[in-house]
């Protein structure tokens, strides 16, 4: 009996990563501990949330890297299909049009491409190994370009730069070649003020509102510099759990979502920063390491991008709140109150998990 | 070989690449920590600064407004606690049923109430000023956006009766007419000041500490006697409508202390709910309209007669035929009265006889003892709009003028300051100030205008006019010795005399030792009949009766068989 269970238990547990599990797991320790102060009611709805991700994560660690490969371009169709159907038939909201609503459940198309990206792009590569030439990196530009327009027509800049990302990082670890990235910065900064023409009135405006946010104190400036207000008067040790002013007296906007960084500011201040800092080192440390002791290009490329994105994640959102990047949605990773970034997160973190216990099943 | 040593795959992510990744990674990571530490390590004082300046507020405190209470103690004007509802436009996003709920509850009108709730401010009044139980009601809907303050209101429980003696207050609390206006400082204290904590919305969240406390404002007692006040108004009410007057006014004043017992006018207001307010019902009509007198003025002539004249008590006087030319002018009595005493003139209101009086004496005597009753200066009781009248310098006086003055042409008062002036009578000649504010030690005695002797003879003279063969029976009031002078005059209008009326009387009570002075004016009685010792003297009279049975006043006089006040009364001149 007791070894029936033994037996279950470590068939359920088997194909988790141990160091990743317990990273992700403090993680969501500290989100339910700043939804607690931030916005105690949505705690319920997180914690179903949060075990529905796990449940993804589970499965996707089961999948074989090798089922992982061939399921990259159907995904990838569907996802664009899908984005392509969101414009024509998407459902507006604030202004921008993102969900798809089936009937049966609303979707965000643009979410299934921040892992779809990197998981085509991947599949691209490895399907032409070991001889990759200038004409694959220009295919998988396009690939990559033409989900994140759709995307940053809907528009949704905050998703739009991360699926960028997923992409680039891929076909940066693919070897793309130095003089190309050279040339690609070039094109870049060639490109921003013809970017800053065809932006929407509000991403202009985020960005002047990042260059100087005392301009408009109660507009475009008031989350900016509530949440650096919020951020600095935590100090060294923090004002303590539940008792940040600024987030519990509502001076603090989207504090369970988006800028849920400077309740955690305030509340444990630079102490709490450095923990937070250090736990998404070591998670990004563990999947870069997965990446490098990958068996395959596929696997090596897709688990390096899936990590460098998590950084992204991180690194957007939080010095967006901090006053050091311009005003995207985008949440911080697994703490920010939201089923559907957990939900893509965590699918993240199981295939991280599924390409580690995969890692030497190809050299039987 | 171990298959991620195999050479292509090692080459797949060249060394530099994954160099330059740690490398941004780190960059990243520093990046994010040295704006952390910027914030929270070097900035920190000054942004906690800034943080707690968006949550802490300095809330004043309103001080609560003093009652206004009668001399007994009666409350006239209490400040209770009221709600009024406010909302954030932005977040009042009602559903149509809670918006109709809502609307419902406050009697509004449901366009209104959409209206206000689609601003684009920050802030509306849904209404204001509604009971606390109604706003609990409110409360009760729970619904988003709408908040409640609480308020004071200003509630007369006296309403219109004491509207004009009191006033009222506006926005803000502060004391816009009579009393609340004259004693506004006072009333209305200081306010206190909080620091407390506030969200974002405004709702206070934490009371953190009084700075400083607010100073109620001082309750005042006023000198007024509610149910004379009461007496006062209803009979003028009643009055004003018999006789369809175009507006009317009443005194009733406490000849040892000076203190006002009543003052009522008419048209009023009710200060409780002043929607549709005109002008012409907020006038304090006894304090800022000026009429001219008329026959209450012989009295002052007589007396002055007596004391700088050749005449006494019982001068005679010819007033054959009823009328005299002073240079082109003529003036009438309305029948000839013959020969008469100076007592006679006073009763019977002789105008040919008050001219021959005034034409002996000095213009200047005449202007000093108008000038030291209060004539032509406000008695400065600290209403708004209080007036003098109109006295003219003796020096440009002719001597049509000074005949005219005499009996009460050609010279402007207000009913207050004809009331105040025969307090000379009533006491031993001297003139004390007047009080709104109860007195408790009276004044022993005042400025000196007349010799007692002579305020003793008018008195006299003055207890004629309501006996038989006097202007007033009608003044009488059974069991008392009452004395008093009608008068009736021609309104100017335009520069000329009119053929409308002011009808007066103005007397007091015991005749053996006065108490109670009243002062009544009706504007424009227009039923035919006018003179004021039909108009004015009953209204007098049933005041005056209740007045002294209210305050317990012994009586001086047997009951007096009503037949006496029922016989023809003699007209008085005008």
């Amino acid at each position: 009996m007791i070894n029936t269970l033994r037996h279950l238990l470590r068939r359920l547990t088997d194909p988790i990563d141990p160091p990743l599990m317990a990273l992700a797991a403090i993680l969501l320790g500290i989100s339910v501990l700043v939804l607690g102060s931030a916005s105690p009611d949505r705690l319920g709805a997180q914690c179903i949330n949060v075990l529905a991700a796990l449940v993804v994560m589970r499965m996707a660690a089961q999948i074989p890297p090798q089922r992982l490969m061939r399921l990259a371009l159907p995904i990838y169709i569907v996802g664009l299909t899908l984005l392509l159907a969101v414009m024509e038939f998407g459902e507006v909201s604030k202004g921008a049009r993102r969900w798809l609503n089936l009937g049966v459940m609303r979707i965000q198309p643009s979410e299934v491409m921040k892992i779809a990206m990197p998981l085509m792009l991947a599949w691209y590569f490895h399907k032409r190994e070991p001889l990759i030439r200038l004409r694959d990196y220009c295919i998988a530009v396009l690939l990559l370009l033409a989900p994140v327009v759709l995307i940053a027509k809907q528009p949704d800049l905050g998703t739009a730069i991360l699926v960028l990302a997923a992409g680039f990082f891929v076909i940066f670890f693919a070897g793309l070649p130095w003089k190309i990235i050279l040339g690609l910065v070039a094109a870049v900064a060639a490109a921003a003020p013809m970017a800053w023409t065809v932006m929407h009135d509000y991403q202009r405006a985020r960005i002047l509102t990042l260059l100087d946010p005392e301009a408009d104190p109660l507009g475009k400036g008031f989350h900016i510099i509530q949440s650096t207000i919020a951020i600095g008067s935590g100090g060294i040790f923090g004002k303590g759990w539940g008792q940040g002013t600024q987030a519990q007296l509502d001076f603090l906007p989207e504090r369970h979502t988006d800028f849920i960084f400077a309740v955690i500011s305030e509340e444990f201040g630079l102490l709490g920063n450095l923990v937070l800092l250090t736990v998404y080192a070591l998670l990004i440390g563990r999947g870069l390491m997965i990446a490098a002791n990958a068996p395959t290009l596929f696997t090596r490329l897709l688990a390096g991008s899936i990590t460098l994105i998590f950084f992204t994640y991180a690194f957007v959102n939080m010095g967006m709140v901090s006053g050091i990047l311009p005003v995207v949605g985008v949440p911080l990773p697994f703490i920010s109150y939201g089923g559907t970034a957990l939900v893509t997160l965590f699918l993240g973190i199981g295939i991280l998990m599924s390409i580690h216990k995969h890692r030497m099943l190809v050299q039987k | 070989m171990k298959f991620s040593k195999s050479p292509v795959l090692a080459q797949a992510v060249p060394a530099w690449r994954a160099r330059m990744v740690l490398v941004v990674l780190l960059a990243g990571f520093l990046t994010l920590l040295a704006r952390s530490l910027y914030l929270q390590g070097f900035n920190n004082e000054f942004l906690k600064v800034k943080g707690e300046a968006r949550y802490e507020r300095v809330l004043e405190v309103s001080a609560t407004r003093g009652r206004i209470s009668d001399r007994h103690g009666e409350v006239l004007a209490v400040s209770t606690p009221v709600k009024s509802i406010w909302a954030i436009p932005e977040d009042a996003k009602l559903q149509p049923a809670q918006a109709r709920d809502l609307a419902h509850l406050l009697e509004l009108d449901g366009r209104e109430l959409n209206r206000k709730l689609a601003s684009d401010r920050d802030f509306v009044f849904v209404k204001r000023q509604i009971s606390p139980d109604l706003a609990e009601k409110v409360a009760a809907l729970n619904l988003p956006g709408i908040h409640e303050q609480e308020e004071y209101r200003r509630y007369y429980p006296g309403g219109e009766v004491t509207a004009h003696l009191l006033g009222f207050t506006g926005a803000e609390d502060a004391g816009q007419e009579g009393v609340e206006l004259t004693f506004n400082k006072s009333l209305s204290g200081k306010p206190g000041s909080r620091r407390v904590i506030k969200d974002r919305r405004g709702n206070v969240v934490e009371d953190v500490e009084s700075i400083k406390p607010p100073q109620e404002g001082k309750d005042m007692t006023l000198a007024v006697d509610d149910k004379i006040q009461y007496l006062a108004y209803s009979n003028l009410k009643q009055a004003v409508e018999q006789n369809k007057a175009k507006a009317g006014g009443i005194v009733v004043l406490d000849a040892r202390t000076g203190e006002v017992l009543a003052l009522a006018n008419l048209p009023t207001y009710n200060p409780n709910n002043r929607e549709g307010l005109i002008g012409a019902q907020l006038r304090n009509r006894a304090l800022t309209d000026t009429f001219e007198p008329g026959s209450t003025m012989k009295p002052f002539t007589a007396a002055l007669a007596i004391e700088k004249g050749n005449y006494r008590y019982d001068t005679l006087i010819d007033t054959a035929p009823g009328r005299m030319t002073i240079g082109n002018a003529t003036i009438h009595d309305t029948h000839s009265n013959g020969l008469i005493t100076v007592a006679q003139v006073i009763q019977k209101s002789s105008n040919v006889g008050a001219a021959k009086m005034a034409l002996s004496l000095p213009p200047e005597a005449m202007w000093t003892m108008f000038d030291n009753l209060n004539f032509g200066t406000p008695l400065k009781l600290g209403f708004p709009g209080e007036v003098g009248g109109r006295l003219r310098p003796w020096k440009r006086w002719q001597a049509i003028d000074q005949a005219t003055m005499a009996y009460g042409n050609g010279i402007s008062v207000t009913l207050i300051q004809l009331a105040h002036a025969y307090l000379a009578f009533a006491r031993d000649g001297d003139l004390i100030p007047l009080s709104l504010t109860r007195v408790d030690v009276p004044p022993q005695s005042g400025k000196p205008v007349f010799s007692a002797q002579t305020a003793h003879e008018v008195r006299a003279m003055l207890e004629m006019v309501v006996g038989p063969g006097g202007t007033a029976p009608r003044a009488q009031v059974p069991g008392y010795r009452v004395a008093g002078k009608t008068g009736t005059a021609h309104k100017l209008e335009g520069g000329g005399y009119v053929n409308r009326y002011v009808a007066s009387f103005v007397g007091f009570a015991p005749a053996s030792d006065p108490r109670l002075i009243i002062a009544v004016m009706i504007d424009e009685p227009s039923t035919g009949v006018y003179y004021g010792g039909e108009v004015a003297a009953p209204v007098f009279a049933q005041v005056m009766a209740g007045a002294l049975r209210t305050l317990g006043i012994a009586q001086d006089a047997p009951v007096r068989p009503l037949q006496v006040a029922n016989a023809p009364a003699a007209r008085e001149e005008m």
